[in-house]
């Protein structure tokens, strides 16, 4: 494991992009510890100021503090989004593998219910479960879940069909060795390397959707603070302050930047047919 | 089960593959039986249906296949009535498999360790004994340093040391009877001879039978004490090496033997062809009514195109699908 970091680390990118996702995690983690401020504390007379040294950010329309409401949006960001990313990715490998590996008439099946629910435009999907279900964190999350299994389903699918007919499963197999024996052992190695990348690199859209359904008022519900939000309360006063759009903006860019780096890092570190000598 | 019970007794298979033309009748009539401490060697050319006879041994047809008719009995249970959990256990438990092409045998990902570790999950032993098994076995096939080793993945060795790892997969299993599907075909002349090499010492501490399918004639008579010799899909010949390499019977089994560049005399000079069987192998979706290889054997008469002959047998053991064969 030791072996993984350092190689990583070697990579100028993986670094950076580690980097970026630690202070990303490290800044939401320690929010409260790093917020001079409660982020829903109003302070009406000092609103939509820029930086200052009592507010690093500035504050917004009502006068909160914006770097307070930064790190605890960022909170809400990762829980979104690792949530998410990990049960659809935990879910889309099971499904994946059995549909590729298992008979006939379930990989149709499957398959139907996969491209059943890609054929939904993401949008249309999220505001008719917002409208179903109302604006909440665990909404966006159940969103987001549902319109990912497929992708990674589809992807563990396809690699799972083409390692269906190497001779090494049907080595396996010719030792005696079942079906989840066989997918969990040998299935899973060969597949997991290009899901991770594929999940790492799936955490920023996550964020972007979070950002984005909070942005139009069917995320996170207000006063509960968010990337989306900040860009919602930024985008009223562009004309007064730039400060806000720029808050709410940068650590969407800085978060998505910092997971795809790790994520191609990570890929070139867990295939050891890459590893270098 | 006793001890005269073979290891492997088939009797009469036919196996058919269905295909958009109709169903491709793979083997016909196969029988052939593995006895106790003996190594049997099935010798054919490419698409004679060893593969498929050795596939239907452990039940890994393709979805596609079907048993036609016939019986495959491994130690006296009828492998063709398993069910699931008896199958499993048959497949690793009591035999084991080596493939052809050891560059895709193992996996990529997947430590040496960690496979050989993992297959032993019959075992209920701690890991680190299935380990020391692990590193001892890989030992004995002659991978050097296999403490260190072991932990590589499968793109650190070369063909002949995937092949060696793959062997010693099997022997972990210690099966009653070993399988082995042209282990050579896919390495060099003098791997192929190392590995016939390993072969040979397993077969010597082995406590099991060896079932070793080659198209290579000389592997065959270095290695087994009885040949069985198939042409499109079924057995022409089958008997003792010494009988089938010094007394064949059946013409294929001559014209094979003509074949193999090994054994072409000297005096045919450096600018001689090479000998071959003319003709190409029938189409196993229209099989003739005829005897199968009436249409490239040299001796061919009016009684061939009529029926396809049945086995004579010659005695000790030795049969030939010919009707010729009781002749001379």
């Amino acid at each position: 494991m030791t072996g993984a970091l350092r190689r990583l680390l070697r990579e100028p990118l993986g670094a950076l992009g580690l980097g970026l996702v630690l202070v990303i995690v490290a800044s939401a983690v320690f929010a409260d510890a790093l917020a001079a401020y409660p982020p829903t504390q109003l302070d009406v007379r000092n609103r939509l100021s820029g930086p200052t040294a009592q507010h690093w950010f500035g504050t917004d329309h009502l006068g909160r503090d914006t770097f307070s409401r930064v790190v605890h949006g960022g909170r809400i960001a990762l829980l979104v989004s690792l949530v998410s990313v990990g049960l659809s990715l935990a879910i889309g490998l099971v499904l994946g593998m059995i549909a590729g590996y298992g008979p006939r008439w379930l990989d149709n099946l499957l398959m139907l219910v996969f491209d059943a629910v890609r054929s939904f435009p993401t949008i249309m999907f999220a505001l008719a479960v917002v409208t179903l279900f109302g604006p909440s964190l665990e909404t966006v999350i159940l969103i987001v879940v549902v319109t990912s299994i497929p992708v990674h389903g589809r992807i563990v699918r396809t690699q799972t069909l083409s390692l269906k007919a190497q001779e090494f499963i049907l080595a396996e197999r010719a030792m005696g060795a079942g079906p989840v024996r066989v997918l969990f052992h040998h299935v899973l190695p060969n597949v997991i390397g290009p899901v991770l990348i594929l999940a790492s690199m799936e955490v920023p859209v996550v964020i972007a959707i979070e950002a984005g359904l909070s942005f139009l008022g069917l995320g996170v519900r207000p006063p509960t603070p968010s990337w989306g939000s900040i860009l919602n309360d930024g985008y009223g006063f562009i004309r007064d302050t730039p400060w806000l759009i720029l808050a709410g903006g940068l650590p969407v860019v800085m978060t998505t930047l910092g997971f795809t780096f790790l994520g191609e890092a990570l890929r070139d570190v867990f295939d050891p047919r890459l590893k270098r000598e | 089960m006793n001890a005269t019970t073979p290891i492997l007794e088939i009797a009469g298979l036919s196996v058919s593959f269905a295909t958009p033309r109709g169903p491709v009748r793979a083997l016909r009539d196969v029988s052939l039986v593995v006895p106790r401490d003996r190594v049997v060697g099935i010798v054919g050319e490419s698409g004679c249906g060893k593969t498929t006879l050795i596939s239907s041994i452990l039940r890994l047809l393709a979805p596609n296949a079907t048993v036609d008719a016939g019986s495959i009995r491994f130690e006296g249970d009828d492998v063709l009535a398993m069910g699931n959990t008896a199958l499993q256990h048959l497949r690793g438990g009591r035999a084991a498999m080596v493939f052809q092409d050891p560059m895709s045998a193992l996996n990529p990902v997947v430590s040496i360790a960690r496979q050989m570790i993992d297959i032993q999950f019959r075992n209920g032993a701690p890991k680190a004994e299935k380990r020391a098994r692990a590193v001892a076995m890989l030992r004995r096939v002659g991978i050097p340093d296999p403490e260190e080793r072991i932990d590589g993945y499968a793109h650190r060795f070369s063909g002949g040391m995937r092949q060696r790892i793959a062997i010693a997969m099997a022997l972990l299993m210690n099966p009653a009877l070993l399988i082995a599907d042209e282990p050579t075909t896919a390495l060099d002349v003098t791997l192929e001879a190392q590995i016939v090499r390993l072969i040979r010492d397993i077969k010597r501490d082995l406590a099991g039978s060896i079932l070793f399918v080659s198209h290579n004639l000389g592997l065959i008579a270095e290695l087994c004490d009885e040949v069985v010799v198939m042409y499109a899909g079924e057995v022409v010949e089958r008997g003792d090496v010494r009988q089938i390499f010094h007394a064949p019977r059946h013409p294929y089994t001559r014209l094979l033997l003509a074949c193999d560049p090994a054994r072409i005399p000297e005096s045919g000079g450096a600018g001689a062809a090479l000998p071959t069987i003319k003709g190409g192998l029938p189409d196993l979706a229209a099989l003739p009514s005829s005897c199968i290889f009436a249409p490239r054997c040299p001796d061919a008469e009016a009684r061939c195109l009529h029926g396809a002959p049945a086995m004579v047998d010659l005695g000790a053991g030795h049969a030939a699908r010919c009707v010729r064969a009781g002749n001379d």
